[in-house]
């Protein structure tokens, strides 16, 4: 049987779209461990009662996670990105484990750890892939997605496969399975890098941009007045994304850039708000499902790539389609 | 004195983005042309900025592995303000992956620390190659190297022999530091690059370029042999365009029936 490795940059008390997808994927190719720096305390979730310090593993209570691997302390002292100990982690999982694949979520951090990780283990290295084989073989789309290629790991001892997955390549629902027990390896936490300040993002309150079945995109043609695009995003149960220029401007923070430079998204819908669609915007969104494009000028490169293209003024165009939702919706 | 300081940034000549790009038959990238990566001008700026600001010696030095062709990326780095470049060029390295590529660049890095005598070493890199775009590279080169590294830095400074890089981890800003050595990726939000002008273009004539090959670093091409290749790669469909309507009074509605046909709503 095939043995996956799932490597979670951070485990919290629920698990993020992006990770229970990637369950699914590892779920359908073998059988399935966890390796994580940190997990969450028991006994602190909803019932009320005090931590107990111990580590609970309630979020990965799910079909196919046989088992979860971490460092010596990971409530205490968790080993979180952008510790190089992370990888040390990660190699040493594998060394119990003797993975076939070894697969984590396309973030930084997670492409940080496993590339570390893939020097360790002298492991081929695939990221962004969009879907994997058990016979470690990955597909991607590269040249700002216009491209489809599959790679496959070769050579002797080439190893295992060690991939990052894209968001949006699997469907989601994970069945609830019982807890899998944790084992604590002989990995601590390093100091080699320091953390002298962290604070949250703000956060929106909708869903993630990255994982968001339907995204609200905007340039600079809102001229700042992000109170339509706001509301169409409510009405859809949409993210909200931007152009650089939005981004620059300072409309919204850096982390809602669609892009080259910034998030690559693959909704179901994605629609493009006074955005032109320069190459470096389209290479973020082009392999989205449906694209409808507002935009005042008809020569807007976004055009060429909108299954409707819309020549209006956005101040005009969303008022409207904002009421025709919610009339359709009641 | 903090002693004097070699910055090594890597360059990337790679194809045109704003132009067609293709894989060939023979399942690699055409690369008969190229620009130094715009990605690898942000880490350009920062090397410059560290060395401006710093208060002993310091050189930037602009590292490309690639074809022939990609002394043109060094040759541009040179214009833009680094002091010196150096060519990694070796047949064996054609359609090296993450991996022999970052086995390659570690052993060019430490061959450089060596001949170069600085006491101090830091290397930036770009947050991803705009045709690899694997953003792997870097964290691999620090590994090799045995170096931390500071990636997706959307700001860098060096204070004292301190590296200080604000970058974000999942939901978290968060500001980080690690002594020197280190490997530094560098975003587009880090800075704006400068432009050169016609002096530094003439400047640049005279700095020095030097070519590499991996025999000179000690490496086999059994030694830079890559771990994963490309088996089948071919052109996605071009997204076509679809309806194009000019607002008339009714195009809100008209995006609304699209969506809802669509089963979008
Ligand atoms: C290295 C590099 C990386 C980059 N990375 C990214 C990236 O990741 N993401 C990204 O988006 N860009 C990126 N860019 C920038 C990119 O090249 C464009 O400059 C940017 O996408 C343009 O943003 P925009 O469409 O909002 O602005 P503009 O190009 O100025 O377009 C604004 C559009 O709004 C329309 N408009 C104006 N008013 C209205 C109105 N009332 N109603 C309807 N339409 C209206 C206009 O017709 C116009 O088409 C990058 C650039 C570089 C050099
Ligand atoms: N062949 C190369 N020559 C020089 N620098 C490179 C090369 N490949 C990758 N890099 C550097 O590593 C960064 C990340 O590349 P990648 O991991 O391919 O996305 C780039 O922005 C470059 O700075």
């Amino acid at each position: 049987m095939t043995q996956v490795l799932v490597f979670f940059e951070r485990v919290q008390e629920q698990l993020t779209p992006a990770q229970a997808e990637l369950l699914t994927h590892a779920d359908a190719l073998g059988e399935v461990v966890v390796v994580t720096g940190s997990l969450p305390a028991a006994g602190r979730s909803g019932t009320g009662q005090s931590s107990t310090g111990q580590p609970s593993a309630a979020a990965l209570a799910v079909q196919g996670v046989a088992g979860v691997l971490t460092g010596a302390e990971p409530v205490a002292a968790p080993i979180l990105p952008p510790d190089p100990a992370l990888a040390e982690l990660i190699a040493a999982a594998a060394g119990e484990l003797d993975p076939d694949l070894i697969l984590g979520t396309d973030t930084p951090d997670s492409v940080d750890a496993l590339a570390a990780a893939a020097v360790r283990l002298q492991a081929g290295l695939i990221t962004g892939a969009t879907g994997v084989t058990a016979s470690g073989a990955a597909t991607k789309t590269v040249l700002a997605g216009s491209w489809h290629t599959t790679a496959q790991i070769s050579g002797e001892n080439a190893g295992p496969l060690i991939a990052t997955l894209r968001p949006n390549t699997a469907s989601q629902p994970v069945p609830a399975a019982k807890e899998p027990d944790v084992v604590e390896l002989e990995v601590a936490a390093s100091s080699a890098v320091q953390v002298l300040e962290e604070s949250e993002l703000a956060s929106s309150g909708r869903p993630a941009l990255a994982e968001a079945s339907t995204v609200v995109a905007f340039g600079r043609g809102v001229e700042g007045d992000l109170s339509l695009v706001e509301e169409l995003a409510d009405e859809l149960n949409a993210a909200l994304g931007a152009s650089r220029v939005a981004t620059d401007a300072g409309w919204i923070d850096h982390s809602a850039q669609v892009g080259q430079t910034g998030v690559t998204v693959s909704p179901q819908l994605y629609l493009s708000v006074g955005i032109s669609g320069a190459v470096q915007q389209k290479a973020g969104m082009q392999t989205s499902g449906t694209i409808v494009a507002i935009n005042k000028d008809e020569d807007a490169p976004v055009f060429e790539i909108a299954d409707l293209g819309v020549v209006g003024d956005l101040n005009e165009v969303l008022p409207q389609l904002i009421e025709e939702i919610r009339a359709r919706k009641g | 004195m903090p002693g004097s300081l070699h910055i090594i940034t890597l360059v990337k000549w790679v194809p045109d983005a704003q132009l067609e790009r293709r894989i060939g038959a023979d399942r690699r990238l055409e690369r008969s042309e190229g620009i130094l990566g715009e990605l690898d001008e942000y880490p350009l700026e920062a090397a410059l900025q560290i060395a401006e600001n710093y208060d002993d010696a310091a050189r930037v030095t602009a590292l490309t592995m690639g074809p022939a062709g990609a002394s043109a990326a060094v040759k541009k780095a040179l214009q833009i303000g680094a002091d010196d470049g150096v060519h990694l060029c070796d047949e064996a390295l054609a359609g090296a992956d993450i991996y022999a590529t970052s086995t390659a660049l570690a052993a060019a890095v430490n061959h450089l620390r060596v001949s170069g005598g600085a006491q101090q070493f830091v290397v930036l890199t770009g947050m991803a190659s705009e045709d690899g775009e694997s953003s792997a590279v870097p964290a691999q080169l620090a590994a090799r190297l045995g170096v931390p590294a500071l990636t997706q830095a959307r700001g860098v400074v060096l204070n004292g022999e301190q590296l200080q890089v604000e970058r974000v981890s999942g939901d978290r800003v968060q500001k980080v530091a690690a002594p020197l050595p280190a490997v530094v990726s560098v975003t587009d939000q880090a800075n704006e690059p400068r432009y050169p002008n016609f002096r530094d273009m003439m400047k640049a004539k005279k700095k020095p370029v030097s070519a590499l090959s991996l025999a000179e670093l000690g490496l086999t091409a059994h030694g830079v042999e890559s771990k994963v290749s490309l088996v089948e790669a071919e052109p996605r469909p071009e997204r076509t365009a679809g309806e194009l309507i000019h607002d008339d009074g009714t195009a809100g509605k008209q995006i609304a029936d699209f969506l809802d046909k669509e089963g979008l709503l």
